[in-house]
Parts: structure tokens; sequence; C-alpha cells
């Protein structure tokens, strides 16, 4: 996946491998334990072998339940660990019950943290997890975190601790600089990949530190280097070195500090790779026109079918990349401000894409063009150019639909848009029956469909009735508590619901409540559901990874009920701002089920019930 | 938008001033009791405008959507829901901005005016540059003939200065420091007249 290597639609997460990689892992275990010798031990050594072929963590915790003797043996086996919620489950529990982890994917803040809504200093700190793991887990060799506070002394830590180290996957994190970057580039000596996606690295801008130089000398093991959050440039020669040194290397990002001048170079010494985050893409003061250069490299890379970056994108160089337009699998132009007439050539080229990001710049033209020949399209991400309510909308239903009817195997699709119809929301769920995951963000708030003048509770309705797959749904504009009634009533296999400002009454969030049985991330702001709402869930709550309201009619007694009734949820109130204090509603609450009771690092802004 | 013109005559701007000074302090936003516009500066200019002056710009065609329900559409964080990193991303490019930048949390000062009965509470964060604001305030406080030139300095033929107060509590001439530094320093801003400003413009 692009940018996903924490599964952005909630499923199993799959990490970012290199095909032939798996298989060899398994090879590993497996030879491992064939090795041990007592023949009493035999059935679970048999068992040992069988469950190593279990990868995926939902079908390892259901093995872990059938009885001590598989819940041993499959604690023992686990290599990946999954924590979807880092406060579910402490450092010192999860290190006792799985012994051999090599592999850990941790979890932290929710994910309203990145629109702002989560004050800083909240939580979802590393350090205790690396703590913890330094002494226990000598052997581990992954990590990748999601919406966690990294400090640049965990990253020291880690860098020290782990000798096999070889995966860093760095997700909407915060709290590291460059230095904590030159401890990993400098300890870890097996290094394979260092993916830092959409961090918030926080130097200084005098005190930046020239972390690429320090990777060792010689040959590097390193597969996959993605570091275009990072907003300082880095010391190019050394860049350059490293890349020449590095043979395996087949996925590069860059940051929007490498011109097209030096993406050449970089390409030049690296015709192997296979994903390319092009910088900035556009040529810096002095530096001459490297167009020739630049169409050579395109032309002479046939292996490459990942393209992201374009963070200014000259647009004369966009042509550039037809030639690899043909073997694209994958295509981010979300940072590029892109007409349809420029899109045309490129889009009119990419027969095989599967995923496709664009801005809305494009407009419902771009759009029907990407329809008429992305026929295998699964994936498409369609952001705002300007994300206010009332910016002119540039898509539409007319997007939408042209979409649903040219890439009929659709499988996630985020839409942001002024405004919709029904139609065009009911045509996608007629024609798109694969889909897994529909975000749609209606940016004007309480907007009815635009044709009609009704709430939109009919497109929705019929996506939740009609694509039977879907695990993951995000709502908006305007509806009714009609609209949580369809997805209580058809939306089984929903696991994720996103909702803002929707809903009459309380019978919205029971609907969903009742009626979902697989929901385990339910986040809500601004919608008038209240405490009979939040108590209609007692029943599923322990199911749940979390739940999360702001904004809505949520009262303390109601909260200080749930708490009362499920001993094992953490309750938080989050009270950020002095005017959260005066309602007698609760600004932002958010629960979790625990294995270990209410946290001890709670700022206090952070009430517990 | 033309500099210097003044809109407020005295026959019939009387009903405008009252419209006006249904403006308080506060968020927009926060009080549901009035039809509070979002964008207080573009409603007073609606109301502001009408037909005596046709020179002006009508802004009413920003307001092409008006919900049934009377949700105010204040300045709400977090929506759209787009990551603040990609927010970033675009902070330099975009020309007006309309949101708080980057999502980051509003840096909101009290604006007061020198003549205007009443205050107004402005985002500072929003805007990136001192032409901005001051595009901004004349907007907010149009009716009384703010007019003058953007960067006009003490010097200019400006009838308003914009001062502010900075942390330690002086009142210091707005535009001396780089944008960054005065954001993060302000306190309050004064729109104060010509003549009293030239008592500022040596603080250093």
């Amino acid at each position: 996946m692009l940018e996903n290597c924490g599964g952005d639609n909630g499923d199993d997460e799959r990490w970012s491998l290199h095909p032939d990689e798996a298989s060899q892992t398994k090879f590993r275990q497996v030879s491992s334990i064939v090795c041990m010798p007592p023949p009493d031990q035999v059935l679970e050594n048999v068992l040992e072998i069988v469950l190593c072929f279990l990868t995926s963590h939902r079908d390892r915790n259901a093995a872990s339940l059938v009885c001590k003797s598989w819940f041993r043996a499959e604690a023992q086996t686990r290599q990946e660990v999954f924590i979807g919620n880092c406060y579910a489950v402490s450092p010192a529990r999860a290190i006792d019950r799985f012994r051999g982890v090599r592999s850990l994917v941790l979890k932290g803040k929710p994910r309203f943290a990145d629109f702002n809504l989560v004050p800083l200093g909240w939580g979802a700190r590393f350090s205790p997890w690396v703590a913890g793991m330094s002494p226990a887990y000598p052997w581990l060799e992954r990590i990748c975190l999601k919406r966690m506070t990294v400090s640049d002394a965990d990253l020291v830590l880690l860098a020290r601790s782990f000798t096999s180290f070889r995966d860093l996957s760095l997700l909407s994190c915060d709290g590291f600089t460059t230095a904590g970057l030159a401890a990993v580039a400098e300890n870890c000596r097996r290094l394979r990949s260092l993916d830092l996606i959409e961090n918030d690295v926080e130097d200084d801008e005098d005190e930046v530190v020239d972390w690429v130089s320090r990777f060792p000398p010689g040959k590097t093991c390193l597969e996959s280097l993605v570091f275009d959050c990072v907003g300082f440039a880095v010391n190019f020669g050394a860049l350059e070195a490293l890349v020449a040194r590095s043979p395996r290397l087949w996925r590069l990002r860059v940051n929007d500090y490498i011109s097209v001048g030096r993406l050449c170079r970089l390409m030049s010494l690296a015709p192997q790779l296979t994903h390319l985050g092009t910088g900035s893409f556009s040529t810096f003061e002095g530096e001459g026109d490297f167009r020739a250069i630049l169409e050579s490299a395109f032309m002479a890379s046939k292996s490459l079918v990942c393209l992201s970056g374009f963070r200014n994108l000259a647009i004369d160089y966009l042509p550039i990349i037809y030639p690899a337009c043909a073997n694209l699998i994958s295509l981010n132009l979300s940072y590029a401000q892109i007409t349809a007439d420029m899109l045309g050539p490129v889009i009119t080229r990419c027969h095989n894409l599967q995923t496709f990001w664009v801005l809305d710049s494009v407009r419902d033209e771009g759009l029907q063009m990407v329809a008429a020949t992305c026929k295998n399209l699964r994936e498409l991400r369609v952001f705002p150019l300007d994300p206010t309510e009332d910016s002119e909308g540039s898509v539409s239903d007319i997007g939408l639909q042209a979409i649903s009817e040219g890439c009929k195997h659709l499988e996630s699709i985020l839409y942001f848009c002024q405004s919709m119809t029904n139609a065009a929301v009911v045509a996608m769920s007629n024609n798109c029956r694969d889909l897994l995951v529909f975000r749609l963000c209606i940016m004007g708030r309480h907007r009815p469909d635009h044709l009609t003048g009704e709430p939109m509770d009919e497109g929705f309705g019929a996506i939740v009735q009609n694509c039977k797959k879907l695990t993951r749904l995000a709502v908006s504009g305007l509806l009714t508590d009609n609209a949580f009634s369809h997805i209580g009533k058809y939306g089984k296999s929903v696991r994720t619901l996103s909702v803002a400002f929707a809903g009459n009454s309380d019978l919205g969030l029971r609907y969903v409540l009742e009626g979902c049985p697989k929901l385990q991330k339910l986040e809500i702001r601004d919608s008038p559901f209240g405490d009979a709402g939040l108590l209609s869930g007692i029943h599923h709550y322990y199911n749940m990874r979390f739940l999360w309201m702001s904004s809505c009619k949520i009262t303390l007694k109601g909260c200080k009920e749930v708490a009362r009734r499920l001993p094992h949820m953490v309750v938080e109130v989050i009270r950020d701002r002095p005017e959260d204090d005066s309602g007698s509603f609760m600004e932002k609450v958010y629960m979790y089920r625990s294995l270990v009771g209410p946290r001890n690092d709670a700022p206090p802004f952070v009430k517990l019930l | 938008m033309e500099r210097g013109r003044n809109l407020y005559t005295t026959d019939d701007t009387d009903q405008n001033l009252i419209k006006a000074t249904e403006l308080r302090l506060g968020l927009p936003g926060t009080d549901e009791q009035l039809d509070r516009p979002s964008r207080g500066c573009k409603r007073m200019m609606e109301a502001t405008s009408e037909e005596n002056d046709p020179t002006v710009e009508t802004t009413s065609n920003e307001y092409r959507y008006q919900e049934s329900p009377p949700s105010a559409k204040a300045q709400v964080v977090g929506w759209p829901p787009i990551r603040s990193y990609r927010k970033n991303n675009f902070q330099s490019r975009w020309s007006e901005t309309k949101e708080a930048a980057a999502g980051a949390p509003g840096i909101y000062v009290k604006v007061s005016m020198d003549g205007a009965p009443y205050l107004r509470k402005i985002d500072i964060n929003v805007y990136q540059s001192y032409e901005k604001l001051r595009e901004a305030l004349e907007d907010m406080f149009k009716c009384f003939s703010l007019g003058y030139s953007p960067g006009a300095g003490s010097g200019g033929r400006s009838n308003y200065a914009v001062a502010y107060e900075d942390k330690e509590g002086d009142w210091m001439l707005a535009g001396d420091v780089p944008w960054r530094m005065f954001i993060s320093s302000c306190k309050r801003l004064r729109i104060m007249r010509g003549s009293e400003a030239k008592g500022l413009s040596s603080n250093s």
C-alpha cells in the first residue's frame, strides 16, 4: 500500500515487506523449532510448527483461546505483536506473555488527534515500551509506531538495545528530531528500512543534525528510505553516497529539498528503484535545465511501480513521467495543484493504476478521465486544495458517479467535496460492490442532497446495504437518525465508523451500537447524542478498541455510569480549554477497554473515571 | 479593494452602526441567540455596503449556501478533517487563508479601535503577513474610515496605525519585527489615530 504500513483501513496490519521476505521468515521459524528435543513434547512442537503459519494477529488471538496448551504454544511462537491501543495493555504484561517477539506494531493517540482535537501532551509515549523491551527482546527486529510520541532518547535506546534491528516505521508520530534519526542511522548496522511518514519532526532550525552522514560506511542493507516529512535539507553528498552503496534499495522517498537535478543523480545511482518519492520535482535557483537527463532516467526505469512526491511540481516537468505511467500501480499527485488538462496525458497512460491520490483541482473532468482509463483502480483519494467549508466546490456528484461507472473494482475511497447527491452515492453502492472503505466528506456541515434537498440518508443507506464487505465508513452531510438506522440494520461488517455533525437524537447512536456487532472503532463529533445513546452500548464496549465522542451531549453522570458498570473500561474526560468546564456536557470523552486499569501518565487536563 | 475611501457618511449609516455594533466580544459562533455571522467582518461589509457605495465589492456571493438549521459557520477546530501535515504543506501556497493556519491553536487577541464602540477578537494566526492582517482589520472596521495603504508606515498618508501590546506590556507599532515574532508576542491590537501613533514609532 502507498503510505500505509499500518493499514489505514484497520484491517490486518501487514508489514510493508518485500514479497520474498515473508517466506524466508517462516522458514527460519520452522527450522529453529524442529531442532528442539524432548519426545514427550512432540505434540506441542507440532502445534508450534503449525502455528508458525498463522500470521494474522486475529487468527492467533483465536488460537490462543482454545486451551492452556495452545495459549502457551501460541505465546511462545508469536513473532509479531500488534497492539492497537497502547493503553489497553502495559509493556510489562505484553512482554510477560510474548517472549519471542521480533516485531511490534503499536498505536497510540485516537485518530482525531490528526485534526487537533487531542491536546498536546495527552500521552501515548513510546518511552515505557522501549524501556521494557530493551532488556526483554534483544532480538527485536521491527517496530512500527502510529500516533505515538517518540523522543530522541527513545530512539537512542532503541538503536543501542537491538543489535538485529532492521525496520523502523513511524507514522504520524512526534517528539523526535534529526538527532534521534542520527542515532538510528549510526547504530542500527543491519537497518533495512527507515520509513518516516507524515511525522512532525521537531528540530529548531539551527540544531538540525546531519543524520544521513551517520550511516555506516560500506555496503548497507538498506531497502527502504522514506523521509519526505523531514522538513530540513539533508546533506546531499552523503545521500548520494548512501544510495550508491545501497544496492538493495527499492524504495526511496525524498523530501522537498531535493530538486529535479538532484533527483536525476539519485535515480541514476539506483535504477533498481520500484518506489520513488520525487521530492519537489522542480528546479532550484541556478540549477540549469535537467529535463533531458530526467527524461532518460524515467525512460530507463522499467521497474518503477509507485510514484509520489511532486511537492512543488513545475508543470512543464510533468510530461517527463509519461514513459513510466504504463507500469505504475500507484500514483500520488495529492500535493500537486494540477488541472484536468495537465492530468489528462498522465492518467490516460496509467492503465494499470490501482492506487491514485489526487487534489480536487483536477475537477470532475479529471475524475472522468480517471474513470475512463483506470479500470483496475482499487483505491482513490481526492483531497481538497482548499479545505474550508465555503470554498468553491471543485469536485461533486458528477465525479463520484463517473468513478463508480468506470472503476468497478474500487475497494477504498476517500472523497472530499462541497456537495453531493444521494443518486451518485447510490450509484456507487450499486457499481462498486467490492467496497471495503467508503469515506465521503461533504465539507459543508449539514449539507443536504443539492438536487433534491433531502438528507443524505438514502445514499449512505445504500452503501451499507449493497456493499456487503464494507468495513470502514465515514459519513457527512445532512443526516437524520434514519441514516443510522440503515447502518445498524445493514452494516454487519462495519468495524470503523466516523460520524460528524449528524443525527437527531440518541436513537441514532443506539441504532449503531445495537446493530453493528463488528464495530470496533467509533469516533463521533458534534452530534446530538447523549447519555441514553451512550449507555445503549454497554453490552458491546468490551468488544471495541475505543469510543471517542466530542462536542456531543454526554454528561459526567453518563460517563460515570459507564465506568461503574464496566470496570475494565477506562473513561477519559479531556478538558483542555477553560470553556470546557462551564457546560454540563463533557467536551471530549475517550473510552477504551484496558487490562491494566487507568493509566498513570495522564496529564492534568485528563480526568480518568 | 480601494484604499482611502470613506464609507462613513452621516446619513443612514446609523443603521449600519447599530448592526455593526451587534458584534460583540468573544469568538464567533459562541452565542447562538443571534443569527451570528461566522466571518463577522464579511457580514458587516454586507450591512454597510448596501446601495450607498456601488464600488464596494459585495461579498454576499461568498455566502452562497445558507443552511436552515441555524448553525453558525464559525471556524471549527479540525473540520474538514485534513491532517495538519497536509495543511502545513499547502500553507505557503494558499493565496487566501481562511482557516486557522495548519490547524494550530488560534492566537486570539482583542482588537480595539479608537472611537469604535466595540471590541473584536481575531485569530492572528490565520494571517501570514502584516498586509493580510491590515486588510482584515480594514474589513472589520470599515465603517470607521480606516483607510490607509498597506505598508505605509508612520510616514505615509495613514489616518490610522496598528499598534500591539507585547508580552512585556509595551505598546509597539506593528510591522517592525518579523511576522512570526510578532504573532508569538502580540497580546492585543489597537488601531489608533496616526497622530497618537507617532509616539510609538521610535520604540526599538
